[in-house]
């Protein structure tokens, strides 16, 4: 352990803004990524479900 | 060979018929090189360190200026189409294509550069190497800059794509442009940097021209 | 050997088989982030010359490590898709385009921030950084061709050869980048090259580009699946998994 107490791991020995911030922003954007392919995932499947859904209902003689 | 020879003749003789063409990247080179005393300082001794970076920066732009034109005519009238299905290797007139480009726009522009930097008060001993500098490097540009030329050529607005898909790749030229002419103005060897130009160029020779040929024929069969 | 790599380029194929890798990727990523960050934040000794703003190196360089080796894995996928026809490898080079450009910026912001303790300014034209601004643009660029053209085939042949065309100039761009550095060299040292550093302080970091890596695969086979139902839509398999009654049941449970 580098640090004796939480408050002095959160102020990072007085560098708390650069490494938090860097942290921060690595950690949003890659939980937005996995985020985004989940989505893009769940609508895309939806999306074609209904498509598929519909044109067997359609397509009866086919 | 012959079809090469007759590809490039055919194009110097076009290209010298419209003469505006070859006069804007020039002209356009002059302008921009006016704008800066006007946007920085008139000082000659200022001018003088930062003369290098934007003679190349300027010549760089101009010969950007230039490329969406390089393949866009033939496109539009379809005689690129022909020369894709000519029985010759694509590369090889590609390469014609863009010699022509370099004889009328890259050659120009080095030819000039050494008067615009009378203006930019360019220390003597400098000149000779900053045209040939420029000379060797827009050879460089003209056959990377042919590859997004032929990348974009069947786009609609090609223009802005085509410079950020070019400028990019041509970093290492211009700082080893530059290079040359700052170590000609401090007086340290310049062979160096010339050399590292000749060499950027040895390999765009042999790697260019499959890459323009592969390109021009996304571009046209879709 | 032929009949591996066809297997490899069937999308029905790959579809399959990426169900079953992609949840343990994820796994992996996860447990390797968690791990490294505890270990890299709270653990790993401070810097004697940074202080805790060396902290910073763990998300920096397995970022940098990534968005180059982005790259590559695109030009590769090019060539295989140009030589072999191989559609699914044209799938993972597109998205993997923007999450290499992702990775870029997070890089780039990273190291600008590191630069404020380190060289008291927010930005430097350090080696580094500025080779990791060029890339940034060469990634801007293959997305930007890639959308620009109508017809899919076409941009994925055009972004293809971009991306090998950039693959060669990376390495070029990255010396000549180093030596108009050392020419005008101002920063007293560059923010990662050191000497030797601890088994405290690189143990972590190992961990930390382990995890980078692992999310990239988990997170390429995720959207390449997406991907390819985007693109087989119509494909007979396709319809079948979409109307498969167990498969929609399975989903619904998982949710």
């Amino acid at each position: 352990m580098a640090f004796t107490s939480f408050s002095d791991f959160l102020a990072m020995g007085g560098h708390a803004p650069y490494v938090w911030s860097a942290w921060g922003v690595t950690a949003l954007l890659l939980l937005a990524s996995a985020w985004h392919a989940r989505l893009e995932q769940r609508q895309l499947l939806r999306v074609l479900r209904r498509r598929a859904r519909r044109s067997k209902g359609v397509r009866h003689d086919a | 060979m012959i079809a090469v020879k007759a590809t490039l003749l055919r194009d110097l003789t076009l290209l010298l018929r419209r003469r505006g063409e070859i006069l804007n990247p020039l002209v356009f080179f002059a302008l921009v090189i006016t704008l800066f005393p006007m946007a920085i300082s008139p000082d000659p001794a200022l001018l003088a360190i930062i003369a290098p970076g934007l003679l190349w920066v300027a010549a760089l732009l101009a010969a950007l200026l230039s490329l969406d034109s390089l393949f866009r005519s033939d496109y539009d009238d379809g005689s690129l189409e022909q020369l894709l299905l000519a029985p010759h290797s694509l590369a090889a007139l590609s390469l014609a294509k863009v010699a022509v480009h370099w004889l009328l726009t890259g050659l120009p522009l080095a030819l000039i550069a050494p008067l615009l930097g009378v203006m930019l008060s360019l220390p003597t001993g400098s000149y000779a190497v900053l045209a040939l500098s420029l000379a060797l490097g827009s050879a460089s540009l003209s056959l990377i800059g042919a590859i997004g030329a032929a990348l974009t050529v069947g786009l609609a607005r090609g223009g802005v794509l085509l410079s950020l898909l070019v400028l990019p790749l041509t970093i290492p030229v211009l700082i080893f442009g530059v290079g040359a002419v700052q170590a000609a103005i401090v007086g340290s060897g310049v062979a160096a940097h010339l050399a590292i130009l000749g060499a950027l160029l040895a390999a765009s020779l042999m790697l260019a021209p499959w890459a323009i040929a592969a390109s021009l024929r996304i571009s046209i069969n879709g | 050997m032929w009949a591996f790599i066809h297997k490899l380029g069937s999308p029905r194929w790959f579809y399959g088989m990426s169900a079953k890798m992609q949840p343990w990727f994820w796994a992996a990523a996860v447990l390797l982030l968690v791990v490294g960050s505890l270990w890299g934040l709270a653990f790993a000794p401070a810097d004697y010359q940074q202080g805790n703003s060396f902290r910073i190196i763990y998300v920096h360089v397995p970022a940098a490590f990534l968005a180059q080796s982005i790259f590559i894995a695109m030009a590769v996928s090019g060539l295989v898709f140009m030589v072999w026809k191989i559609k699914v490898a044209d799938m993972a080079a597109t998205v993997m385009a923007p999450f290499g450009a992702v990775m870029t910026f997070v890089a780039l912001f990273s190291g600008a921030v590191w630069g404020v303790p380190t060289w008291g300014t927010w930005w430097m034209w350090d080696a580094r950084l500025t080779s990791m601004l060029i890339l940034l643009f060469l990634y801007i660029g293959v997305i930007a061709l890639r959308s620009a053209f109508t017809r899919r085939d076409s941009g994925s042949r055009a972004a293809s050869v971009l991306t090998m065309v950039g693959v060669i100039n990376i390495p070029i761009i990255k010396y000549s980048v180093d030596w108009w550095y050392t020419l005008h060299q101002t920063a007293s040292f560059t923010l990662t090259s050191r000497p030797t550093m601890p088994t405290q302080m690189w143990l972590p970091l190992v961990i930390m580009l382990l995890g980078f890596y692992c999310f990239f695969i988990a997170i390429t086979l995720m959207r390449t699946r997406s991907e390819i139902l985007r693109r087989e839509a119509s494909k007979r398999w396709v319809q079948e998994l979409l109307t498969d009654p167990m498969l929609s049941t399975a989903t619904k449970k998982a949710r």
